[in-house]
């Protein structure tokens, strides 16, 4: 199994009394009060370093996202992040942004441009990440009406991947996106184009896309694998439907995971910092998590049918103590050992061979990620890593100029 | 407010790819009538309508069968859609009745089609944005504050039509699809470009507004009579964003002799 380190970026100094004084985290927690650009700066700085001690310690990847106006995870450019990282990973980390949110760039040659200058500036090391993008971002912060966040998508998948393969110049006509001359420099190092990396929350239409332009599929929630199972149970169902092999490489997940000596220790270390994610990070109201017109029929017919509860609401009714967040799995947490063999049950029950592994949790200090990115990569990678071997597929949506460590099993 | 019911006939009229759903009731003169965001319902409003004309309520586009909107990218194809309806009825000219949502339709038709919009009334309608009086995000509110918005008394038993219940997943789901296929044509902000097209209508209109709307201001009303050539303005008291529910009779005193073209 692949490991990514994920940052989300989130604020790590909110006050004590957010959640009980404002709406919201995200869209209108108001930024003037709350984010202080200084405390930012700081911020930015540990960021990019702990993703770089990621590389030094032999992370496969090193991830990166996309959202807006908000203290989750306020990585508005992850591009930029991006770029910073493409210069100072030694040790040839995957760059994996996962991604850019397709609908809000008109035209979307902005992203096949960027995403190309990246694939070039990191010779061939960028994982191109389309996500369809919550609502929040999409249809709350840039307005995109609901009803167009999958139309505006589906055709800049279609714009995007066409400037990347397509000799230029070509003309684009359509709806959203309608342009004379399609030619973009350069066009990416990687051919036919970095690996396509979808990232979702169950949507079905988002599966059948993965299965037909063969994309790789990564399940991006922080709900744990009991509700991660019946989402890609219903994934890979739709892979057999179509026809579509059972490679655990087209599939990924995102899991919270705290490691540290022991179990008490990791408790003692980390719950303060888990707890502040769930009450704080997650602090959104139900009416901006899905505005009306998001979600298709479809989808939504198929998340009554198999009665999934709105994520939201599941966390919500969740007593958040660490025995609980452990036993549901929104966490993975404890000594090296334990949570290499839950991350191997999950990683099974899940058939997923690519881990987002989220390793910068909430209010967690600088120092401590450290310890956690450390253990992780010392402790726990090298009794994952070779999960799948047995079954022998090939990762073929690995950026082919990244190092696959899995072939070699060398670290740097 | 008793009636004797009229029979109401629901009628699907096809208009190129979509099937209109329309409530037919009542005799006389044809009028139009394009409901808000709460949807289509044939309530006491449109029965005493019924009563003096042949009342046409139609279900807007996309409500039910989500494709619809795909033939509808923006308010233009919507504006045509209601004018081939007019085709598809026979109607050559009609008077119209719009709410909310629906009101901001009916103006846009009357200024499209001046010659089919005999008399105008717009009830609360939504079409232009006043920083000053800025429209609550019906999609970005807490559900139990929708009444405070929009009934003059939030505890009247119209609140409980206002939201569905929070413990039926697919009840829930069909009214989001509801407010889905309206949010697509005023997403984010319900001003469209009226301002530009408004001088068009020829038709009289009436605006009527309840005093305590707190959804769309009455301040609103201004932006309709200063550009219309032939207003007037009806204000309901004790009542909010849906006076033709909260104050039927108010609301009916005014509108039925101006449909007449007796005020």
């Amino acid at each position: 199994m692949r490991s990514i380190f994920f940052h989300l970026m989130p604020y790590r100094d909110l006050p004590a009394d957010f959640e009980q004084r404002y709406e919201s985290i995200w869209i209108t927690p108001p930024n003037s009060e709350l984010c202080d650009p200084r405390k930012v700066a700081q911020y930015y700085q540990w960021n990019l370093d702990e993703l770089e001690l990621a590389d030094r310690l032999g992370f496969d990847g090193v991830g990166v996202n996309e959202h807006h106006q908000n203290g989750y995870g306020f990585m508005a450019s992850p591009n930029l992040m991006a770029a910073a990282l493409a210069r100072r990973t030694p040790n040839n980390s995957a760059i994996m942004v996962l991604g850019n949110t397709l609908a809000l760039y008109s035209p979307a040659t902005r992203v096949a441009e960027e995403f190309a200058m990246l694939d070039v500036l990191s010779n061939g090391r960028l994982a191109a990440g389309f996500p369809v993008g919550t609502s929040m971002d999409v249809n709350f912060c840039y307005g995109i009406p609901p009803t167009q966040t999958r139309p505006r998508f589906r055709e800049a998948e279609d714009l995007i991947t066409q400037a990347w393969t397509r000799p230029g110049p070509f003309t684009f006509n359509g709806r959203y996106n309608q342009l004379r001359y399609v030619n973009p420099w350069p066009q990416p190092l990687q051919k036919p184009h970095p690996p396509v990396w979808l990232a979702g929350g169950g949507s079905v239409e988002t599966w059948e896309l993965a299965a037909a332009k063969n994309y790789t599929y990564s399940y991006l929630s922080f709900f744990g694998a009991k509700f991660g199972k019946k989402l890609m149970d219903g994934f890979w169902a739709k892979m057999d439907e179509l026809g579509v092999d059972r490679n655990p490489f087209r599939a990924g997940f995102a899991q919270q995971i705290c490691v540290s000596e022991t179990d008490e220790r990791a408790e003692q270390e980390y719950l303060e910092h888990v707890t502040y994610f769930f009450n704080k990070c997650l602090h959104i109201p139900s009416y901006f998590f899905e505005a009306p017109g998001y979600r298709t029929r479809k989808s939504t017919e198929f998340a009554i049918r198999t009665n999934q509860p709105g994520a939201i609401a599941a966390a919500a009714a969740l007593e958040k103590n660490w025995k609980t967040l452990n036993e549901e799995g929104f966490i993975i947490a404890g000594s090296p050992s334990t949570v290499a063999d839950r991350l191997i049950e999950v990683a099974k029950t899940l058939r997923v061979g690519n881990l987002h592994a989220l390793l910068q949790i909430g209010s967690m200090p600088h120092e401590l990620t450290k310890k956690n990115i450390t253990l992780f990569a010392e402790e726990v990678m090298p009794r994952i890593r070779h999960i799948w071997d047995a079954e022998g597929w090939t990762h073929e949506w690995w950026p082919s100029g990244a190092a696959s460590r899995a072939v070699t099993g060398a670290q740097a | 407010m008793t009636t004797t019911e009229s029979p109401v006939d629901e009628r699907i009229v096809q208009v190129g790819p979509i099937a209109a759903r329309v409530l037919v009731a009542g005799t006389g003169e044809p009028l139009l009538f394009l409901h808000g965001a709460g949807g289509l319902w044939w309530d006491p409003f449109l029965e005493e309508l019924a009563r003096h004309h042949t009342v046409y309520a139609v279900e807007h586009p996309g409500a039910n069968v989500s494709e619809d909107l795909e033939h509808l990218p923006g308010l233009w194809e919507l504006v045509l859609f209601y004018d081939e309806l007019l085709d598809a009825l026979g109607l050559d000219s009609v008077r119209v009745v719009g709410h909310s949502f629906g009101g901001m339709v009916a103006a846009e038709l009357a200024a499209n089609s001046p010659r089919r919009v005999s008399r105008l009334v717009l009830l609360c309608p939504v079409g232009f944005w006043r920083d000053d009086h800025p429209i609550p995000d019906i999609a970005g509110i807490p559900p139990e504050t929708l009444p405070g918005l929009v009934l003059a008394d939030p505890e009247s038993p119209l609140a409980a039509m206002l939201t569905p219940p929070a413990d039926d997943p697919q009840a829930l789901f069909e009214a989001a699809m509801r407010m889905a296929s309206i949010l697509h044509f005023i997403w984010p902000l319900p001003e469209k470009g009226l301002a530009g097209r408004i001088h068009r209508v020829s038709a009289p209109t009436l605006l009527v507004w309840g005093e305590q709307d707190r959804l769309v201001d009455p301040a609103y009303a201004e932006e309709f009579t200063s550009r219309l050539r032939d207003s007037r303005l009806a204000r309901v008291p004790d009542a909010g964003h849906l006076p033709q529910l909260e104050q039927t009779g108010a609301v009916l005193a005014q509108v039925l002799p101006f449909l007449e073209g007796r005020s």
